[in-house]
């Protein structure tokens, strides 16, 4: 791998991610963001590591895509003494998305960036002291700490009538917990300030007690709703760890269960975002649509979310010829019916009157902030890891990316609508072209030491997933990025000078992920 | 506002009987439902309110729990329904595994909720803290933060269990009731 203006030596990492990584002094990890900022690609992920163990360092990575995939530049770090806190130099100023990463891995890892502009705590609330650092090799995961009340330090709007509106974290309906700090001036929203971290569960630490062949298991249920991608993302990870290939049936049949994936998401999304404009018949429609092609998964696969059905080496699901021929006739159905409901969305005037202008976000500011997946699709960023990276059997299925540029409620909308019926296309596709053959093969051994990332285009946006193998094929390091890392942040733009009610329908327009995030 | 009608009319209606309570779901206790609309009557002399809370989970459950609101399962023709606040609620529908972070939130509410309360914890990780386990970061099952009526196992459980662990929760608390 090159990057053009930048002369570092490249490893590559075998597997389905064209991935390489380069090991940096502090010199060459501020080059290496700068090219990559001034060439306006993106920051994908941030994370760090322990290895005191090993060689006495402590090493952050930074992964990009560029051009040619995914560059990692890991940069590791000394510790002058063991109470010195090691530092890197920070990337917030060049990717705006790197800011909460930071402060997360400060959290975590006791790694601080310097000159960072937000020394607040983001993933630590109160279960765990300041000073202590749950992703250290050396910190016991079973200890338990008090659990102070915390007093987070928001971010006031002064001026004459600005008052706040506290929200969560529970909140009012079916949803995952985060706390949203409104400042408002009558309806209108001023500022948005989201403290999220509430649903941390500790995943990474969680890793380290899986085996490479099953941690898939937990990636798997980093974000429910997006199962597959995970799976299929760390499946990546741990094949390029073991340098091995999936057999091409079971490709064809992942990606089947990614697209499948995504419609279900799209559905459950197109009929809430009807509800929130107080179009209760969107819902009742769509969730039964969401209700038939989910009860087809519990059949064909044995489970509604398909859960576990791709693990490292493969599949542990075939599809039957029979079902395959009742998966094709659902997704005719299904394109009658979302066509017929299209219309109807798009001639609503009241609709129609609550989405468009709602939430925008302009394609400058999301390429500033560095939006992703659909959300980013619908401010002009037309960017799809199954075309940019096509991993197998994207390379031969030509998907068509689904772009607006209007980037507010309307555009995502139009994007999901767009996106679902190209998703039926490619099930078709996959269907008719779907080869024969094994499902899945035997594991080697991991070396420890090896590394190994996954990279996949998931319904919200690109999750990534990296592990590093340890001892006895257990996993040393795991870690995993949901794309609402990049998005979070956006939301909080989107909603400025919108009125608070129009906060659900901007918010669920987006649908990001709690869980993901806090992970 | 034609096509929309149209629409409803072709679709016609797809609710589907509903299932029975699950013996299994709960401790203790021993009975049959014969009508769960008048055992509702019975119970709480109304329609029965619930709060639905996330308390950590990774939204698997609560994409099941949504999917109870479909016309599939006609949750509200059962005479159950979702509320915004614990203070309106019966019944507490709980996920987990409860982050140390939600372990205070989750307590709040279940203070605020008025009694006599039931709590179902839905899903593995709410029966016994699933992939999560216990850690610095999680609790690990409902029951180690809230007292707990029936538990629902499954990765997640379909919606069809979800609401047999919702109606196992009411007739347990009909029969204790009428003791």
């Amino acid at each position: 791998m090159r990057i053009p203006g930048l002369s570092l030596h490249f490893q590559a990492l075998p597997g389905a991610v064209p991935a390489a990584i380069a090991r940096v002094d502090s010199a060459n990890w501020n080059e290496a963001a700068r090219v990559v900022h001034e060439s306006g690609r993106k920051l994908v992920a941030l994370w760090g590591a322990d290895n005191r163990d090993r060689d006495g360092t402590f090493v952050m990575f930074a992964a990009y895509a560029v051009d040619a995939g995914l560059a990692v530049i890991a940069l590791p770090i000394a510790q002058a003494s063991p109470t010195d806190a090691p530092c890197y130099p920070e990337l917030a100023g060049m990717f705006p998305v790197a800011a909460r990463m930071q402060r997360a891995i400060a959290d975590l890892l006791g790694i601080v960036a310097t000159d960072a502009n937000d020394p607040r705590p983001w993933l630590r609330h109160g279960a765990w002291p300041e000073g202590v650092f749950p992703l250290r090799r050396d910190f016991d995961a079973s200890q338990r700490f008090d659990n102070p009340q915390e007093n987070y330090p928001f971010v006031r709007v002064a001026g004459d009538g600005v008052h706040e509106i506290p929200v969560g974290p529970i909140h009012a309906g079916i949803i995952e917990p985060g706390h949203f700090r409104f400042s408002i001036v009558g309806e209108k929203v001023l500022r948005l300030e989201q403290r999220l971290g509430y649903t941390h569960k500790g995943i990474d630490k969680r890793f380290e007690s899986f085996r490479v062949a099953d941690g898939g298991r937990l990636a798997g249920r980093v974000s429910g709703d997006s199962t597959v991608a995970y799976a299929w993302a760390y499946a990546q990870a741990a094949e390029s760890l073991l340098a091995i290939a999936p057999p091409p049936r079971a490709t064809w049949l992942r990606a089947l269960m990614l697209e499948r994936e995504r419609i279900a998401n799209h559905l459950g999304d197109l009929g809430a975002l009807g509800n929130d404009a107080a179009l209760a018949f969107g819902l009742s429609q769509f969730m039964r649509l969401k209700e038939d092609w989910l009860r087809w998964a519990g059949g064909a696969f044995g489970h509604r979310f398909m859960m576990d059905c791709i693990v490292p080496g493969g599949v542990a699901r075939d599809l039957s010829s029979e079902e395959a021929e009742r998966l094709a006739r659902l997704a005719y159905d299904l394109e009658k019916e979302v066509h017929a409901l299209r219309h109807i969305y798009d001639e609503h005037a009241g609709l129609q009157d609550r989405f468009i202008t709602a939430g925008r976000v302009t394609p400058q500011l999301a390429m500033k902030l560095g939006l992703t997946g659909l959300a980013a699709r619908a401010s002009g960023q037309a960017r799809d890891l199954r075309v940019a990276h096509p991993a197998a059997p994207y390379d031969e299925l030509g998907v068509i990316v689904a772009t607006q540029r209007g980037g507010d409620v309307a555009a995502r909308v139009s994007v999901r609508f767009d996106e679902l019926f190209e998703s039926l296309r490619l099930i078709r596709l996959i269907l008719h072209k779907l080869p024969a053959g094994e499902l899945r093969i035997e594991l080697p051994a991991p070396q420890p030491g090896a590394m190994g990332i996954g990279w996949v285009e998931g319904w919200r946006g690109e999750v990534l997933v990296a592990i590093e193998a340890g001892e006895d094929g257990m996993i040393r390091r795991g870690h995993a990025h949901d794309p609402s890392w990049q998005n979070w942040p956006v939301l909080e733009h989107a909603v400025m000078d919108n009125i608070v009610p129009d906060f659900p329908l901007i918010n669920k327009s987006f649908n990001l992920s709690y869980s993901g995030q806090d992970s | 506002m034609i096509p929309i009608i149209l629409k409803i009319l072709r679709t016609g209606m797809v609710s589907e009987p509903v299932p029975s309570p699950r013996e299994e779901f709960r401790e203790a206790g021993n009975m049959h439902l014969e009508s769960i609309q008048r055992q509702l009557l019975e119970t709480l002399g109304r329609a029965l309110a619930i709060r639905q809370i996330d308390a950590g989970s990774c939204n698997g459950c609560e994409i099941e729990i949504h999917a109870l609101n479909n016309p599939y399962y006609n949750l509200e023709g059962l005479g159950i329904k979702f509320v915004a606040s614990p203070r309106h609620a019966d019944m507490l529908l709980v996920t987990g595994p409860v982050s140390r972070h939600m372990e205070r939130a989750l307590k709040i509410a279940y203070d605020a909720t008025p009694g006599p309360k039931l709590v179902v914890a839905v899903g593995e990780c709410g029966c016994n803290g699933g992939v999560f386990g216990e850690s610095y970061a999680s609790c690990g099952a409902v029951a180690n933060v809230i007292p707990v009526d029936v538990s629902v196992p499954g990765c997640p459980p379909a919606p069809q269990a979800i609401l047999q662990g919702i109606l196992t929760a009411v007739s347990a608390k009909g029969e204790q009731l009428k003791r």
